[in-house]
């Protein structure tokens, strides 16, 4: 039945929601954080997002199947080169006194956060209305 | 004259179906609403349910007499159950308002409109049906 395969998609679409909120709040967290190599940094995180067909459609086609959930296929590294600040005083600091800091766009992961939290409401309520419509089919006829 | 139930219930249960299956589709469309490159889909409901409709006639003029090939889905013999609704033939691509940088044709905004209006004429049909049947009921009872 297909109100009943809502609850797999919108539940994907969820999960991969959360993945996301979880890459942001490491980002948001590790904004501030250094390191003494460029290559040590930290660099921002960011989920990658498939659409996923889990029936053949009509002869054959995965495009003609009318569910498609969501998986992440993988968690990239921005490869935005990070800041090198000079920080003679922080124990990190290289031989140069440098210190290199984490390639996190805070205003990005800001929108990113709002973005993927939208989202995140959009499939709870695709969720919820599809139950109560199940709900109200389970009640036909009893009234 | 026998009470056909099919032909009673009029077009109301293939509706329910073909609901269900746009919000299916829609439900797909707002979980990928991030996923690049996805492009969103929608059922061509017109002729969707005109075929479904065709698939209840064909039940219709089997036989007003009952017959030993019904189609009814509880009917594990039946060759083509009539109910058996294949929307996916009716999978159109949207054509974007706006697409993005990604590929992604999703519009959040639309989407959430067309499941809106998508779920208030899915309970309309459930509400005729209900009068369907209480019909009957009070036909049956007195």
């Amino acid at each position: 039945m297909a109100l009943s395969n809502i609850f797999n998609i919108a539940g994907s679409g969820m999960s991969a929601e959360s993945v996301r909120l979880n890459t942001v709040a490491s980002n948001l967290a590790n904004a501030d954080s250094v390191s003494n190599t460029p290559g040590s940094a930290y660099k921002a995180r960011y989920p990658v997002f498939q659409a996923l067909q889990s029936s053949p459609g009509a002869g054959g086609d995965p495009a003609a199947a009318a569910d498609a959930s969501v998986m992440v296929r993988g968690i990239v590294e921005s490869t935005t080169p990070g800041t090198a600040s000079y920080d003679p005083g922080n124990p990190l600091a290289d031989a140069s006194g440098y210190v290199y800091s984490s390639n996190v766009n805070v205003v990005e992961q800001m929108a990113d956060m709002i973005s993927a939290s939208r989202s995140y409401q959009n499939d709870a309520d695709v969720l919820n209305t599809s139950k109560q419509l199940m709900l109200d089919t389970l009640k036909l006829g009893q009234s | 004259m026998p009470l056909n139930l099919d032909t009673y219930l009029g077009i109301q249960p293939d509706a329910l179906e073909v609901y269900s299956q746009r919000a299916e589709v829609l439900a797909a469309n707002l979980a990928n609403a991030d996923t690049p490159g996805y492009l969103a889909r929608d059922i061509d409901f017109r002729a969707a349910l005109a075929a479904a409709g065709q698939d209840q006639d064909a039940t219709a003029s089997a036989g007003g007499e009952l017959q030993p090939e019904t189609t009814s889905p509880l009917d594990v013999n039946a060759s083509s159950p009539g109910n058996d609704v294949s929307t996916e033939q009716y999978l159109k691509y949207r054509v974007p308002l706006a697409p993005s940088l990604d590929g992604n044709t999703v519009d959040s905004q639309m989407e959430e409109s067309a499941f809106a209006q998508n779920n208030v004429r899915y309970e309309a049909s459930l509400t005729f049906l209900e009068d369907r049947f209480s019909d009957l009921t009070t036909a049956i009872t007195g």
